[in-house]
């Protein structure tokens, strides 16, 4: 991918890394329930605590509230 | 001795595993499938090697929670010889019976060819019949096998003698020409704490014929 990059003509690209991202659609009586959750589902299947780090969003669908 | 070789979804060396262990070691051997919830009468157990789930997720994750695994935790706890081959070591990384985990080959190439391994640990129920520094010929084939744990799990490893086999050159040489996936150390199989549980990407069901 890099080198496609470059080949394409981003001859400023230094690195290029592919991760993985996933949606996941669920519900939860407040913000800090839903983190605790999505913490809880990365650590136990989502990643793979010894080679992997995660990062998240929480976002509300668009008119439900 | 009796053999429960598990079968999951996208296992595809539980029939040589099967036929390893009755028609050319001589034992009982019984598939159990991957939503069975006991193991029935057996010694020990084998997680062949495949892609479980399509390897979905990573390797061996959503295995990991299939009710056998239940029953295999158990066994294991139980001191039960549990051994997983490629796909099945995966899953042993993945339900934490063993350390460590398995991550992309550093050429990020599927690698599919006869390797060199040196014996490293020759008192454990796996490697018995071996001398330590015996170099012993068998095939690889997988694109997840770049064995990786923290510095202080590896200095464990070594410590406790959990190492069963590197990577080699012909000489016996552990360095990095022989090493097919970037392994950590050239580790190719380790055992757990206790033993029993052990795990290796080579397939040794792939070469237990004298044919072969």
């Amino acid at each position: 991918m890099e080198k496609s990059l470059k080949t394409l003509g981003y001859d400023t690209v230094k690195r290029v890394r592919v991760g993985k991202y996933m949606e996941v659609f669920f519900e939860a009586g407040s913000r800090e329930e839903a983190s605790a959750k999505v913490e809880e589902m990365s650590r136990r299947l989502l990643s793979n605590p010894v080679i992997e780090d995660f990062s998240y969003n929480l976002l509300e669908p668009e008119g439900e509230k | 001795m009796k053999y429960a070789i598990l079968v999951f979804p996208g296992s595809n060396c539980d029939l040589d595993a099967y036929h390893l262990v009755r028609n050319v070691l001589g034992h009982e051997a019984e598939y159990i499938r991957y939503d069975q919830h006991n193991l029935g009468r057996c010694d020990a157990v084998i997680l062949p090697g495949g892609f479980s789930y399509g390897d979905y997720l990573r390797s061996g994750a959503i295995a990991r929670f299939s009710p056998v695994m239940e029953a295999v935790q158990e066994f294991a706890e139980q001191g039960g010889l549990v051994f997983g081959i490629c796909n099945g070591f995966q899953v042993l990384t993945e339900a934490g019976l063993l350390p460590g985990a398995l991550c992309r080959n550093q050429s990020l190439q599927f690698r599919c060819r006869q390797i060199l391994l040196r014996v490293e640990n020759d008192k454990t129920p796996y490697t018995n019949l071996a001398k330590n520094g015996d170099i012993i010929k068998m095939p690889i084939a997988h694109g997840d096998g770049s064995y990786f744990t923290p510095p202080e799990t590896i200095s464990e490893l070594e410590e406790n003698g959990q190492v069963l086999f590197r990577y080699c050159s012909e000489e016996g040489k552990i360095n990095e020409e022989a090493n097919p996936n970037g392994s950590l150390g050239n580790i190719a199989g380790i055992c757990s704490r206790r033993g029993n549980v052990a795990g290796m990407m080579p397939h040794p069901e792939r070469a237990g014929e004298k044919t072969l």
